[in-house]
């Protein structure tokens, strides 16, 4: 068992849900409400990652971000280091392939939100943060926490993008399924399935506990007068 | 009467994104009626005056404060015009308590005095013993109760209630009639209120719009306008069957009355509006103004005013009969809706020729 490496995935996953789920709040929330030209096409892009193959995306990341790129030698040249083969790196790829994870089941729950509420709510003298905090983001929790557990658990799981990204330095990229692969590489397939075991216990784990708090946030707005 | 500062006047005129124009004003303590058929723009209007959108040109002002001017750049948002509004589907936070609902629209006065403020306003529109409730927890009237009390709560400049009955069972409807009539008495705020129920109106408004694909068609005071609609435009919205032609014969302008001939029935009409005898019109008359001839009072109805009728057919709409029935030397059909016990007791059945009696006053000749 390799608990470093599954240290590593944890805390990208942490970083990467901590980082996007917020910028995916307003993203949903400015796709859910406002009507523009060419939404679609920026819902379309949003989705991108999910039918593109995981290398293709590591492929182009690696070439966006690398050290011949001038976001590559721009983060060099501020921060002396290269954001591939880097848990930085990392967290970026992360955080872009886990777009639409994230985006999709908050810009759904908002969508779920009678226009009558948010008016009501700005009728009553609320402010637009108030409306925001009080009412709409209580009203959108089993949204953020289906788009948690998807990015928690698909960081935890990505393997294709890390590979061509980060590669495969202990520490710093090499995440749980990483070390997965090198362990049945070498043959060692008693790590492998205990890591193996590891992350299906965690998956079933996260899915019943998700469907359960769901069902229970989700029962107040189960019969909202529409 | 004077204006009191109370009021609110708007005039609003705008082509896009659906026509609307519309100019009227309402009064501290009246309850203003916009009725007109879905899609006619009566919640945009609704919307405007909340803050919730915008008009292109106008005015809109309520207590002496302009909430909206498009020459100025003026427009208030919906927490600077201080409004209660009860939207079609009430609005209520699901995840929130009717009380906590009732509270969240108070945050202008101390925190200290909320609760007791909007349990205050729970008694007041009868929900007491249910402030713990989460509204899905509540009826579909106690949920309307709450809107209505945190609409209330806030002391608001102008009540705003859209189509506030349309989502509550019959039973329930009729009970709230009861409780908006009693509240009206104790408001001195304007209340417009958004229906596509004339019956609604004729129960609750003192004043009424009629709005029709963006166009404001007629006001005025509901009965006003239901038996007096201004053309066949208002007189079709308005749900109006009898509209009938007809041909001046006379005119006596001193005793206001005009008498209209339709083959060889003369008919005559409380108003005499600038006609020529001969003119060709159109003219109207509301069910209310139909009496059968076993239930006409004499006082009410002229003796020239009873028409020969044969009953053509009768649809039984729950506690009301639908009557179909053919004038007999005319070839015109009235539709008469007349409540079922009275059909029964006045043994009317298909094929049978009776009389009819049309109340003079309610004969309005409609403008060409």
């Amino acid at each position: 068992m390799d608990w470093q490496s599954l240290w590593l995935s944890a805390k990208l996953s942490t970083v990467t849900v901590l980082i996007l789920i917020p910028m995916a709040i307003f993203v949903g929330r400015f796709l859910a409400y406002k009507q523009f030209r060419g939404k679609s096409w920026v819902e379309a892009l949003i989705m991108v990652p999910l039918v593109l193959p995981p290398t293709v995306i590591g492929y182009y990341l690696l070439v966006g971000l690398g050290s011949q790129s001038l976001i590559g030698q721009w983060v060099e040249q501020f921060t002396g280091t290269q954001l591939v083969f880097n848990f930085s790196g990392l967290v970026i790829a992360s955080i872009l392939v886990n777009i639409p994870f994230a985006v999709q089941p908050i810009q759904r729950a908002f969508e779920t939100i009678p226009h009558d509420i948010p008016d009501a709510a700005a009728c009553c003298g609320m402010s637009w943060w108030r409306i925001f905090l009080k009412i709409e983001l209580p009203m959108i929790w089993p949204g953020i926490l289906t788009a948690v557990v998807l990015c928690f658990s698909h960081v935890l799981g990505e393997f294709g993008v890390v590979l061509m990204l980060g590669g495969n330095i202990a520490g710093e990229t090499k995440t749980i399924s990483i070390a997965i692969y090198d362990s049945v590489q070498a043959f060692d397939f008693e790590a492998a399935g205990t890591m193996s075991l590891v992350l299906l216990v965690f998956a079933v784990s996260v899915l019943a506990i998700t469907t359960s708090l769901s069902k229970r946030l989700g029962g107040h707005n189960a019969n909202q007068q529409r | 009467m004077p204006t009191n500062n109370a009021d609110l006047h708007c005039e609003i005129s705008q082509q896009s994104p659906i026509p609307l124009t519309a100019k009227f004003s309402c009064k501290a303590g009246e309850v203003l009626a916009v009725v007109g058929p879905s899609g006619g723009g009566k919640t945009t209007l609704l919307r405007m005056i909340a803050g919730l959108s915008s008009s292109e040109q106008g005015k809109i002002e309520c207590g002496g404060k302009t909430w909206f001017d498009d020459e100025q750049h003026i427009h208030l948002s919906p927490q600077q015009r201080h409004i209660g509004y009860v939207p079609q589907h009430f609005g209520l936070f699901p995840h929130l308590t009717a009380l906590e609902n009732v509270i969240s629209g108070l945050d202008h006065i101390p925190k200290i005095e909320r609760k007791a403020r909007a349990l205050d306003w729970l008694e007041r529109v009868n929900l007491h013993g249910l402030p713990a409730r989460l509204p899905a927890q509540l009826s579909g009237g106690q949920r309307q109760r709450v809107a209505l009390a945190r609409a209330l709560a806030r002391e608001p400049s102008v009540l705003l209630l859209d189509e506030p009955f349309s989502a509550v069972d019959r039973e329930t409807r009729e009970r709230l009639y009861m409780e908006l009539a009693r509240l009206k008495s104790q408001l001195s705020i304007p209340v417009v209120m958004v229906t596509h129920d004339m019956n609604e109106a004729l129960l609750l408004a003192d004043k009424m719009i009629l709005i029709s694909q963006g166009k404001m068609l007629q006001q005025g005071k509901p009965f006003e306008v239901l038996s007096h609609p201004c053309n066949e435009t208002v007189a079709r919205q308005m749900g109006l069957r009898n509209i009938f032609n007809a041909e001046v014969s006379g005119r006596d302008v001193d005793a206001n009355i005009t008498w209209l001939k339709m083959g060889e029935q003369i008919i005559a009409s409380d108003s005499a509006p600038e006609l020529v005898v001969g003119q060709q019109v159109r003219w109207v008359i509301p069910n209310q103004g139909i009496r059968f001839n076993a239930i006409t009072s004499g006082r009410l109805c002229r003796s020239i005013n009873k028409l020969d009728i044969v009953i053509e057919s009768m649809l039984i709409m729950g506690e009301s009969v639908r009557v179909k029935a053919r004038m007999a030397d005319v070839d015109e059909v009235f539709n008469m809706d007349i409540p079922s016990h009275l059909a029964e007791k006045l043994s009317l059945k298909s094929g049978l020729a009776t009389t009819i009696a049309l109340k003079s006053e309610q004969v309005h000749i409609l403008e060409s």
